[in-house]
């Protein structure tokens, strides 16, 4: 690329004046993105990350980090990273499962274009209307419900809420599973038809074709597709605030209310619990790219 | 089963899978079954998108007399203040977002290419910085001197688009990148400067139409997010359509469920648009990051 650049920078660019001045002017395209990222990414985030080691009076401390192993912040964690896990695990075998079923189940064609709009659709329908929609429909008075209650099951009766742990995982699941068949389709596509016959004439039955051919191909995928779906969990502050009110104890709940000053505020211990947040999203996102790269080997 | 009984076997299988290209595995009750279990979970997963939804419309019915909760928000000075706004500052966002993304990806490809992995970094950053821990950073650093941007709505909005913009970085760089990879910059760039057009005009009159799909699908993806974003208006104390629809509780719940239908609704009109445009085109962009 730097090759062929050079001959536009000599004969096309009018900017291109010739020694010292042109090496200095090829960085301004970048100055506007530059400015923007610094000033609304970059020092905000910074702003953060030397927050978490300062206390009230502005001295250096590693207080904030001590506070998060109080047991509020370990439970905000936990609960976070299992949620997060849970429906990634399951949003991730089933939005496999739903792929697989339009693209190479033997379904007439339209329903996979019609599924993939959808899930378009669906996994952007994130936040609050999300939440209201599952206590219209799981709530208390809510459609589902009164129409089990119809039939003589009373799930809050027995101890099931949609405003705790699993109700939140059950919404959850609801943009895990289309952001999984949005992104593990191209993978299943990349399949090669041929592979199958191939397996086949060598007289390998279905089992051992997925064993030894197809699953080892889709694993970096899959586990990829899986993690970008725990991190899209972990990140998620709205459809949890909207259905619990903010009385459910994860970290980005946590982290708003330091910020608006509610319950527990503490700026220091807030400037921490994001930092974790950060350090968890960036392992997520350095094994993803990482699986990516390895699935690109076999699936292009 | 050695030597050539197992050959001739399966050269025979070979045949008969040539013969018959369609379906290439063992016919008969295995595959139906199969076909079995593949419609039970695209079913099951059918219902569980629908039931949601139809729960929404079932409960906005609950409203008497009929449509009475349509009709109240249609009423409703609140609600059309509030998608104007959304919408408004959805289209700020997508003009800044523009302007920023399609000259550095521009810069990037044809003069830059050095740079690429800490633009690619910087435009990735979002999946690692949440909206919650974005907006934190931005009020923790914008709410004092020497740049009180808090201190005034305006401001405020302002530092709103601007997560906003920070927001669709991964996908518009993503979208622009690709785009421009299917054309030939060089020699467009080339051509458009031997014929006397300065940067500026080459961009706006070469390389923004020929990435018009890329752009437009970025477009309506940032509308339908910003639309339907809660955490940072909220943080920011806007104005904006997600707080005005959480806001609605319970006093008036029938209308809540008729403005989260809408909600869904527009979700669905800009969904159908990137699918009209994305036909036929290689460019997808529809995986954001959380809500």
């Amino acid at each position: 690329m730097t090759g062929t650049a050079m001959p536009l920078n000599a004969q096309g660019a009018p900017m291109a004046r010739p020694g010292r001045r042109r090496f200095n002017l090829t960085f301004l395209g970048l100055v506007p993105f530059a400015i923007f990222s610094t000033l609304f990414l970059l020092i905000p985030t910074s702003y953060l990350i030397v927050g978490s080691f300062l206390d009230s009076q502005g001295s250096v401390t590693l207080q904030n980090y001590a506070g998060l192993t109080d047991p509020v912040p370990i439970n905000a964690y936990v609960t976070s990273i299992e949620i997060s896990f849970v429906t990634a695990l399951a949003g991730g075998v089933f939005g496999f499962l739903m792929a697989y079923t339009v693209i190479s189940g033997g379904l007439p064609g339209p329903f996979r274009s019609g599924l993939m709009t959808f899930s378009g659709v669906a996994s952007n329908f994130a936040g609050v209307p999300l939440a209201l929609a599952f206590v219209f429909t799981i709530g208390r008075t809510g459609l589902l419900t009164t129409f089990l209650a119809g039939i003589g099951i009373y799930p809050y009766e027995n101890g099931f809420s949609l405003y705790s742990k699993l109700g939140l995982e059950i919404v959850y699941f609801y943009f895990q599973l289309p952001l999984m068949i949005l992104i593990i389709a191209p993978a299943i596509d990349g399949l090669k038809k041929e592979w199958r016959e191939a397996s086949e004439n060598m007289g390998a039955s279905s089992a051992q074709f997925w064993r030894y051919v197809a699953l080892p191909v889709l694993m970096p995928s899959l586990l990829g597709s899986m993690i970008l779906l725990f991190g899209n969990a972990f990140g998620a502050q709205a459809t949890a605030y909207q259905l619990t009110g903010g009385f459910i104890n994860i970290v980005p709940i946590l982290i708003g209310n330091q910020l608006t000053g509610d319950v527990l505020h503490n700026v220091g211990l807030g400037y921490a619990l994001a930092m974790g947040m950060v350090a968890i999203l960036g392992v997520t996102l350095v094994a993803y790219s990482f699986l990516q790269r390895r699935s690109e080997r076999w699936l292009r | 089963m050695s030597g050539s009984p197992g050959g001739v076997n399966r050269l025979g299988q070979g045949i008969e899978a040539m013969q018959s290209p369609t379906t290439a595995s063992t016919p008969g009750r295995p595959r139906s079954f199969a076909r079995l279990i593949w419609w039970f979970v695209f079913i099951a997963g059918v219902v569980y998108f629908i039931l949601p939804l139809l729960g929404t419309f079932v409960f906005s019915m609950r409203a008497i007399p009929t449509f009475s909760a349509y009709t109240d928000i249609m009423g409703d000075p609140l609600f059309f203040s509030s998608l104007a706004y959304s919408f408004t500052v959805g289209i700020i966002t997508i003009i800044v977002s523009i302007a920023l993304m399609v000259p550095t990806a521009f810069w990037v490809r044809l003069r830059m290419p050095r740079a690429r992995p800490i633009v690619e970094f910087i435009t990735l950053l979002p999946f690692v910085v949440p909206p919650i821990v974005l907006v934190f950073g931005l009020i923790s650093t914008y709410s004092h001197p020497p740049l009180p941007f808090t201190y005034t709505d305006i401001g405020s909005s302002a530092l709103l688009v601007a997560g906003y913009v920070i927001l669709s970085f991964p996908y518009m760089y993503r979208a622009v990148d690709t785009g421009l990879r299917s054309m030939d910059i060089q020699a467009l760039t080339e051509a458009s400067q031997s014929l006397g057009a300065g940067w500026l005009r080459t961009l706006a009159t070469i390389i923004l139409p020929n990435l018009r799909v890329a752009l437009l699908s970025g477009a309506f993806l940032t509308l339908a997010i910003v639309v339907g974003e809660f955490t940072m208006a909220n943080f920011l104390a806007r104005p904006a359509f997600a707080p005005y629809l959480s806001n609605l509780s319970s006093s008036a719940p029938y209308q809540q469920a008729a403005v989260a239908l809408v909600s869904f609704g527009l979700t669905w009109i800009a969904m159908g648009f990137i699918a009209i445009l994305g036909r036929g085109s290689r460019t997808r962009v529809t995986v954001t990051g959380a809500r």
